[in-house]
């Protein structure tokens, strides 16, 4: 696997989309650090960048280099390789180049603002590991969806279904049953709806920092215990790394039964 | 008969000189393990109006002593004085006394009777400094007394649950009292007023405590300025006051469901400047108060920095910073008569073209979102989500459920210094 | 040895290949033949470890294959579209190639025979079709391994490229390799090969040597052999 690792990567590195994708972080970065007075404000902005633009740029590089690597991952299916191992070694060079953008383009406009003086410093480095995780998993995914569609207009189209539905479709509904449903009590089911979404739970994680206040506002027991004490955060990272394998194990899955 | 007035009003003062080189000439009583007096009360019984008592360091089991003349008692080396835990420990029933430096443990428990460490009732001048309370009910009590001061207390209560724990400071019909630089942790109230006026509360830290780090009740034209009110149940309670001015003040991680850094409730007339609110649920919460200035306040990083309810009319909300805060403002009632101006809005997202400090779009600080919140409280899970952000965004748009009176025409663009 | 036993596979409604038995012995030239859409790339696929059957086994020397991939390495396989990485160039696809498999190989020697090295700096994504053949072939034969599966070998070849190959095939054969080819040459498979086997639309139609083949049609030629067998089925 880490051969196969070391040449995506490699192919990835010479590729100028992974410099594309650093590139807007390093702007992105210095530009909401120049345009926002204090960095707070700047952190707020990122958090909707990595719970929204995370996501997706994931699950389109993934899908992306699925399709246009398929000759090489012909070349290596005859190879005595074994065949999960080419895909969870590409998934991984997609997953772990695209995290090192999002990282380095990211951590360097901040670093030169003086982050690390700075007492926002851990909101930084939570906002950082939910997008790195949040890459993973929608890498995965798309790789997922990728395997499920030997077409590939098909497979983009689905991929990019499955980002709105999680983004944006599934909060409205989520929304939607809160409201109307709002004379049940309803900690658990929400608590519940979080978990099932990783964006939900990775913004989850993040509220924890930055919106602690407003969060302890809520009267219900198992909202405060979850939101009170080091639960919450427990418990949403814990989600979030079974939230990474459940689609790697798909990878595997579906690459031991798919033929080429 | 002019020079029979005149040569009267010198008699007066002759009069007065003396008396007054009598009490300067007052004695000194000791009291240690190996003195004449062994213990604080019979050096008080001994002792004549106006006496100094010095008590050196020690242990001392000291309950319900009454002082009824005018003593300075001081202690040295912070000697301890025990009560224990029967009753209240002085009770001063005289102007003029002052107790200072002492170690005051073990006050009774019995709630009906408000044990208290020291309980002053009746009194004037008098001055409470430099003393340490541990394990008590009430630490000091006044009770229709004025013109003292209770100044460099160290308060450390150990309240469990409200209803059998007292305060820190608690003033009853009282006026005139200066309440300085006192540090009050975990009783129930840091510093309680009921019909107090005119009193300064400044430079205390009040943090821990069960319900409110300040509270006052029907207690008109009181300042309280430099203090810092962290982590308790509640910063600052002002309810059913007029007249009083909050400057300076610090407000902080004041959290709950029903937690805010300061309520106001039925206030008139007040001045609400410089103070910083930080990180609290809600950072002021009011209901039904009138004619207040807010200006220069920072709102940092707070659950709502404004949640109004109920009516309030004639409010100005002017030069106050709102920064990163989850929810800018709540209202919901009616806008009468209240002016939003010149304040900086960190969720400002404007433009200002000539380049004159203010934002050339007005800033609408409520957010269709906290309607909903309002309505349905577990929807705050979804803050900042990519859904809430677009139903905010068309909103603001074209507002149909949010106030369009509610509306800053001025917002500045940088953080008012 | 490689036998095939009860293989079948279907693509959702449509199955490829409808009961599989099929022996072939170690050492010499064995040839799939068909027409197109018979069957025979999955047939070569599922012996790859590429297309997973639904039913049925394959060993090679009494070794189940199927879900393994350690005995790829003494396979080489050369498949029938040469898609490559086209960012890639020439000497590093060699390399990468070299550095999966970990084994010591002559890659020089068949750099030399298909006359590769002045493209050796060119990225894969401009070569022709039959330079990119060419490139396939190295990679296939570099390797020396006891079993080669060559799928359509010819296409996209110059002459001089061509008789290189048919050489090299022979070659390969007297070092007592087993050497499995398909193509539509029937030439070719002609020339070289030990025994064939006809397969049509899943099935198989014929075993044997091609003198075999044309006892049984009672035709002269191999190509007229082929179509005989095909007239027979459609007519």
């Amino acid at each position: 696997m880490f051969k196969i690792l070391k040449y995506s990567i490699f192919d990835l590195l010479r590729s100028r989309w992974s410099f594309i994708y650093l590139v807007f972080y390093l702007l992105l970065g210095s530009v909401l650090l120049l345009l926002n007075s204090n960095l707070s404000n700047a952190i707020i902005t990122l958090l909707n960048v990595v719970t929204v633009l995370v996501p997706l740029i994931g699950t389109i590089f993934g899908i992306m280099y699925y399709y246009d690597s398929k000759e090489f991952t012909e070349l290596l299916l005859a190879q005595p390789i074994k065949r999960s191992n080419i895909f969870l070694g590409q998934y991984f060079g997609v997953a772990i180049s695209l995290s090192l953008s999002l990282i380095i383009g990211l951590g360097i406009p901040f670093l030169f603002y003086g982050l690390v003086i700075s007492e926002k410093v851990f909101e930084f480095i939570s906002l950082i590991i939910v997008g790195t995780f949040l890459t993973f998993i929608f890498t995965a995914i798309s790789f997922f969806i990728a395997l499920s569609f030997d077409n590939k207009i098909k497979g983009f189209s689905v991929a990019i279904l499955m980002w709105l539905l999680l983004a944006v479709i599934y909060d409205g509904i989520f929304l939607i049953s809160l409201v109307y449903f709002e004379q049940y009590p309803l900690d658990v089911f929400s608590l519940t709806a979080v978990m099932l979404n990783p964006i939900d739970l990775g913004r989850t994680l993040m509220l924890l920092k930055l919106d602690i206040s407003a969060l302890l506002g809520y009267t219900g027991a198992i909202f405060k215990k979850f939101f009170g004490t080091n639960l919450g955060s427990t418990i949403s990272f814990i989600v979030l790394i079974i939230w990474s394998l459940i689609p790697i194990l798909g990878i595997v899955w579906k690459s031991n039964k798919k033929d080429f | 008969m002019p020079i029979l007035k005149s040569m009267q009003n010198k008699l007066t003062v002759l009069i007065f000189l003396i008396i007054s080189t009598i009490s300067v000439h007052a004695s000194t009583i000791e009291v240690c393990n190996s003195c004449k007096f062994k213990s604080i009360k019979t050096a008080i019984e001994y002792a004549k109006p106006f006496d100094t008592i010095i008590v050196q360091n020690g242990i001392y089991p000291t309950t319900n002593i009454i002082i009824q003349k005018p003593l300075t008692i001081i202690g040295k080396a912070m000697p301890t004085l025990d009560g224990l835990l029967k009753g209240d420990i002085f009770k001063i029933q005289a102007n003029e006394v002052t107790i200072k430096g002492f170690n005051i443990i073990n006050v009774g428990k019995d709630f009906a009777n408000s044990n208290t460490a020291i309980r002053i009732q009746k009194s004037k001048n008098f001055n409470i400094s430099n003393n340490q309370f541990k394990n008590v009910l009430y630490a000091i009590y006044l009770e229709k007394s004025s013109h003292g001061k209770v100044v460099n207390n160290k308060i450390f209560g150990n309240a469990v649950s409200e209803i059998n724990s007292g305060n820190g400071i608690h003033i009853w019909d009282s006026s005139n009292v200066q309440i300085t630089n006192n540090y009050i942790e975990k009783v129930r109230d840091g510093i309680y007023l009921e019909f107090a006026k005119n009193c300064t509360i400044a430079k205390n830290i009040s943090t821990q405590n069960l319900r409110y780090g300040l509270h006052f009740m029907f207690s008109n034209n009181n300042v309280y300025t430099h203090n810092k009110f962290i982590n308790n149940g509640a910063g600052v309670a002002v309810m059913f006051s007029k007249k009083i001015d909050m400057h300076h003040n610090v407000f902080m991680k004041n959290w709950g469901s029903a937690s805010y850094g300061l309520l106001l409730k039925e206030i008139n007339d007040a001045d609400i400047k410089n103070n910083i609110f930080e990180e609290n649920t809600i950072a002021i919460n009011v209901e039904g108060s009138n004619r207040i200035n807010y200006s220069k306040n920072n709102f940092i990083r707070n659950g709502w920095a404004l949640k109004v309810r109920g009516a309030c009319y004639n409010n100005i909300f002017e030069s106050n910073n709102f920064i990163s805060n989850s929810f800018d403002v709540s209202w919901n009632t009616k806008m009468n008569d209240n002016k939003f101006s010149n304040n900086f809005w960190s969720a400002y997202a404007g433009y200002d073209i000539d380049k004159d400090g203010v934002g050339d779009v007005p800033y609408r600080p409520v957010k269709l979102f906290s309607y909903i919140v309002n309505k349905t409280p577990e929807t705050i899970i979804l803050l900042r989500s990519l859904f809430i952000n677009l139903i905010d965004f068309s909103e603001k748009v074209t507002p149909v459920f949010t106030p369009d009176f509610l509306i800053d025409n001025q917002p500045k663009m940088k953080p008012v210094l | 040895m490689i036998v095939f036993q009860d293989l079948k596979k279907n693509f959702g409604k449509f199955e490829v290949l409808k009961t599989i038995n099929l022996k072939i012995n170690e050492g010499g030239i064995f040839a799939i033949l068909g027409p197109n859409g018979s069957g025979k790339t999955t047939l070569i696929k599922s012996l790859l470890g590429m297309v997973i059957p639904q039913n049925g086994t394959i060993t090679i020397n009494n070794q189940q294959v199927i879900h393994k991939w350690n005995y790829r390495d003494k396979v080489d396989y050369l498949p029938q579209i040469a898609n490559f990485p086209s960012n890639l160039k020439v000497i590093e696809l060699i390399n990468m190639v070299k550095d999966i498999r970990g084994r010591k190989c002559r890659d020089q020697e068949l750099i030399n025979l298909f006359r590769i090295t002045p493209f050796l700096n060119k990225k894969l994504g401009t070569l022709s079709g039959g330079t990119k053949q060419r490139v396939n072939l190295v990679l296939t034969f570099m390797f020396d391994s006891p079993l080669i599966i060559l799928d359509e070998p010819t296409s996209g070849l110059d002459p001089v490229a061509l008789i290189t190959l048919k050489e090299l095939i022979i070659n390969e054969k007297a070092k007592g390799k087993t050497i499995i080819i398909t193509s539509h040459i029937m030439s070719f498979v002609e020339e070289l090969s030990d025994e064939v086997v006809f397969i049509l639309d899943g099935e198989i139609y014929f075993q044997g040597s091609v003198s075999k083949l044309k006892e049984q049609t009672k035709q002269s030629s191999f190509e007229y052999a082929i179509a005989s067998i095909l007239k027979e089925q459609y007519v």
